[in-house]
């Protein structure tokens, strides 16, 4: 009887401890190949990056390959789905991510696609690169490989379906533009105070008032421009900018072996 | 006298100002609403969408027990028959429309179960691509499920909740109906020492 109580409460905090699990945070730095159960050497991990990130710079599509120990409870799917959502994983707005989520535990890969690349990368071919390129190496033991060929099926799917946006670069476009009509406003506020004040006679307590009031007012609203710039601002580094907000419907397609 | 009309008017125009805006929020959150529902709906259309072409394939591969794709393709003229707009969203109706859909569901895994006796079927590229495309559109049902679901416990709560379901009741916002997780999944297996 104790043995029984003991094994239900022994089941019953496994079980506990697996629902706890959740999915990872993001990566901070942001990487595209996130290693959580070790399956791979730190070269393969390299190799892998540079291919993605190399492929995000030209195209924009940000293919993320993640390893996590087991989707316990989850199914894979759902999991993938999650993860992609959660870290944004592709453009916003053009939603081109791709999640290749491997869970050695429970030997399982699911390749998801975000909402842009269902038709670059329809589920039947999601499931064709799944079952006949990756889980066959998979089967030999050679997982650096099945991913190899596996993410190189995914760039060769993709092609051309997005390009990289010159604009997402160069991101000073938009507030450069913004500052030069703050600029304007500025210089149009001055002239208005000056002639006001001309036309006054009194001019000394009517410049000061005009003179803080533009000072004052653009410094707000460039304060806005400036954090809007640094956050676009973070992509134009060496490696990988990080994800850009992307999302996904339930695209995609996976397989055991 | 002067003075309790301006009372009267202020409790009446603060009393509409907050209408107005609980007003404009439950709108807010019934336009999210209704295009989770849109989604939900255009990703089970593509599931009905599937099956003609699914029954065609296994038809012509394999000599099929007739009665499975009978099932089948009865389940999915009663799903498909089933239309429910935004705003009528009533939980009865909701479980109504899952009701059916899970039937189509039922019917579908059956067939799969038994294309397994086919091996040339399974081998079938054509199939295959379709049981793919089946499996994705399932996906989708259930991302598509899980995201209506959160907009309208969102809605849901604001209607109930105090400040605005004074007004809600009013308005004519009811409560909508969610999805329920399926019997399947209820049913837990159990566990014997």
């Amino acid at each position: 009887m104790k043995k029984l109580l003991l094994s239900f409460i022994v089941t019953l905090a496994i079980a506990l401890g697996a629902l706890a699990q959740d999915i990872p945070a993001k990566p901070n730095p942001p990487r595209l190949v996130n290693d959580f159960a070790n399956a791979l050497s730190a070269d393969q991990r390299a190799a892998l990056e540079r291919k993605l990130v190399a492929y995000d710079d030209s195209t924009s599509s940000q293919i993320a390959l993640v390893i996590v120990p087991s989707v316990q409870p989850y199914d894979i799917s759902e999991y993938a789905f999650k993860l992609g959502r959660e870290w944004g994983v592709g453009k916003q707005g053009k939603n081109n991510g791709v999640v290749v989520l491997w869970a050695p535990q429970d030997r399982k890969v699911f390749i998801a696609t975000g909402y842009g690349l269902e038709g670059a990368i329809p589920d039947a071919i999601a499931k064709r690169i799944v079952s006949d390129v990756i889980l066959p190496q998979f089967r030999n033991g050679q997982y650096y490989q099945g991913l190899d060929q596996g993410i190189d099926n995914i760039i060769r799917y993709a092609s051309g379906e997005y390009k990289a946006n010159p604009s997402d670069r160069n991101s000073e476009e938009a507030p450069s533009g913004f500052l030069i009509f703050i600029v304007v406003f500025i210089v149009i506020l001055i002239i208005i105070s000056r002639s006001k004040g001309g036309r006054g006679g009194g001019g000394r307590g009517y410049r000061s008032g005009g003179g803080g009031g533009p000072i004052f007012f653009p410094y707000t609203t460039y304060s806005g421009g400036g954090s809007h710039s640094g956050n676009w601002g973070g992509g134009s580094g060496g490696g990988f900018g990080g994800f850009g907000g992307g999302s996904f419907g339930g695209g995609g397609a996976g397989g055991d072996y | 006298m002067s003075r309790a009309l301006i009372i009267v008017i202020a409790l009446v125009l603060v009393f509409g100002f907050f209408g107005c805006s609980t007003y404009n929020g439950l709108v807010n959150k019934d336009e999210n609403v209704n295009e989770a529902w849109a989604r939900v709906q255009s990703q089970y259309q593509r599931r009905a969408d599937l099956i003609p072409n699914l029954v065609n394939t296994v038809k012509g591969a394999a000599e099929f027990e007739k009665s499975t794709l009978q099932g089948v393709i009865e389940a999915r003229a009663k799903a498909t028959s089933i239309n429910l707009t935004a705003d009528q969203l009533t939980p009865e109706n909701v479980q109504k429309f899952q009701q059916a859909q899970e039937q189509l569901s039922g019917s579908l895994s059956r067939l799969l179960v038994t294309v397994e006796r086919y091996p040339d079927l399974k081998a079938n590229q054509n199939f295959r691509d379709l049981q793919a495309q089946l499996e994705g559109t399932e996906n989708r049902i259930t991302v598509a499920r899980n995201d209506f679901n959160t907009v309208v416990r969102d809605y849901n709560q604001s209607v109930r909740t105090f400040p605005a379901a004074m007004f809600a009741g009013m308005l004519g916002f009811q409560q909508k109906g969610y999805f329920e997780a399926s019997q399947a999944a209820q049913t837990a297996p159990t566990v014997q020492f």
